[in-house]
């Protein structure tokens, strides 16, 4: 199996390559449409800011290839935000696999910290992506969350509900990092390359 | 819900543990891959790798580190001592780790910070202080916790914060090693003045000790070591009893 993992300017894509590679697949880190395109699963994997991403992915030509795959897609962290309509970080019109918005989490009551950064509780959860998982516990960062919508396929609550995981026809997404959430998050990697 | 996360500590020098450690199981007890794997398998929710290598060599062999780390564990690892500049910073994310800590630098060069949180971003910068009392002040100290500096803990952590730090790992000198509590009062105080999480670490003995970090400390991590290595604590009851205590824990 051909997993391409898209190369952009967004750091620690070396955990991922990691969890794959334990996983038994040898992905490819490649910017390369032609890669892209002919790979059976892609991987839009990251941590960093919006626009500064969205801003490379342009120039590159990717935004308009990624929109338009059609074998299974991930993003994660960064890529469900970049898969969004539009992003207030940056304030950056984003790919819109998704039509919803990234939003900043409002300043935190007492007792609720920014970043998000922890273990929570992906709940309400369906379709293959969380297959074989009770509202698995996965690893978080972040200060901007995806809202919930129609494809809004696992809610995470911290400080409001918002999309914890996505999918629109073959267009999966999770905020949190699978790649560091042990067991369940494997799991949920496992699931994928299984699609 | 979030919450609340576990973090054993290990000390590494020349990529081996520092510290004795009492697991029969492992077949390299010095060797910190097979140490973190059992700690993830195990329910830690995070590792902290300190470094105290002083060689030249020790750019090379930390990265090197991390790299085995990255290969073997699937949970969140930060890795801290010595770390200066923006290159040392950029190897060892690149290699695999999650976050960086910083500790004697950001007080040398606290703009340093405000560098590091615009190159890779505040998520993955951890400020490590080492706080001691002296004369009734909470001063920061550096090189280990051996040398006072002339500033105030509380003012240092609400300043690397507003420099772009993500975390917070606060150290009480006076309780660590003690086993005899955290520095609740202290913790309370930065985690309920401050916006981004704190890591509490000096001084757990018991797990009674855990809870009241959480509780009465408000911390969102709680870090140790010894009791962890030797077994005086086994994480998964630790939160399993946590979790009773109505303190929520990932089980």
């Amino acid at each position: 199996m051909k997993v391409a993992v898209v190369k952009y300017n967004a750091g620690n894509v070396q955990s991922v390559i990691y969890a794959l590679e334990r996983l038994g697949v040898e992905p490819i880190h490649t910017d390369d449409h032609d890669l892209i395109r002919a790979a059976d699963k892609v991987i839009f994997p990251g941590q960093g800011e919006a626009s500064s991403a969205m801003a490379y992915l342009r120039a590159q030509r990717l935004d308009q290839l990624l929109k338009h795959l059609e074998q299974p897609f991930l993003g994660i962290c960064i890529g469900l935000q970049l898969m969004c309509e539009h992003s207030e970080e940056g304030d950056t019109p984003c790919l819109g696999i998704f039509d919803l918005k990234v939003k900043r989490f409002p300043t935190p009551p007492e007792s609720y910290k920014i970043p998000h950064m922890g273990w929570n509780s992906l709940k309400e959860h369906k379709g293959p992506l969380t297959q074989g998982l009770s509202d698995p516990y996965l690893y978080y960062v972040h200060s901007y969350y995806a809202e919930l919508g129609g494809d809004t396929v696992g809610i995470t609550d911290y400080i409001l509900p918002f999309s914890g995981a996505l999918q629109k026809n073959n267009y999966y997404a999770v905020q949190a990092h699978p790649e560091k959430s042990s067991t369940d998050g494997q799991k949920i990697l496992t699931n994928f390359l299984a699609l | 819900m979030l919450t609340k996360r576990i973090v054993p500590c290990l000390d590494i020098k020349e990529g081996r543990t520092v510290k004795g450690v009492n697991f029969v199981d492992l077949r390299d007890a010095g060797d910190p891959v097979e140490l973190a794997a059992i700690y993830s398998a195990t329910g830690a929710d995070e590792l902290v790798f300190l470094d105290i290598t002083a060689t030249v060599e020790k750019r090379k062999t930390l990265v090197d580190l991390v790299t085995r780390v990255a290969q073997k564990i699937n949970i969140p690892f930060t890795v801290g001592g010595g770390i200066s500049s923006i290159d040392d910073v950029s190897a060892l994310l690149n290699a695999g780790a999650d976050k960086v800590s910083i500790n004697s630098a950001a007080v040398k060069d606290p703009q340093l910070i405000n560098r590091l949180a615009a190159t890779f971003g505040s998520q993955c910068i951890v400020i490590a202080i080492d706080s001691r009392k002296i004369q009734g002040k909470h001063i920061v100290h550096t090189h280990g916790g051996r040398k006072p500096t002339h500033l105030e803990t509380i003012a240092w952590a609400q300043e690397v914060q507003d420099r772009g730090a993500g975390e917070i790992l606060l150290t009480s000198m006076d309780h660590d090693g003690t086993k005899a509590g955290f520095a609740n009062k202290l913790t309370a105080l930065l985690s309920t003045k401050l916006t981004i999480p704190l890591i509490a670490s000096g001084g757990g003995g018991t797990i009674d000790h855990f809870k009241r970090v959480f509780t009465d400390g408000k911390a969102d991590a709680a870090l140790a070591a010894s009791i962890f290595h030797f077994k005086e604590i086994e994480i998964l009851d630790l939160k399993k009893e946590l979790q009773e205590a109505a303190i929520p824990m990932r089980l």
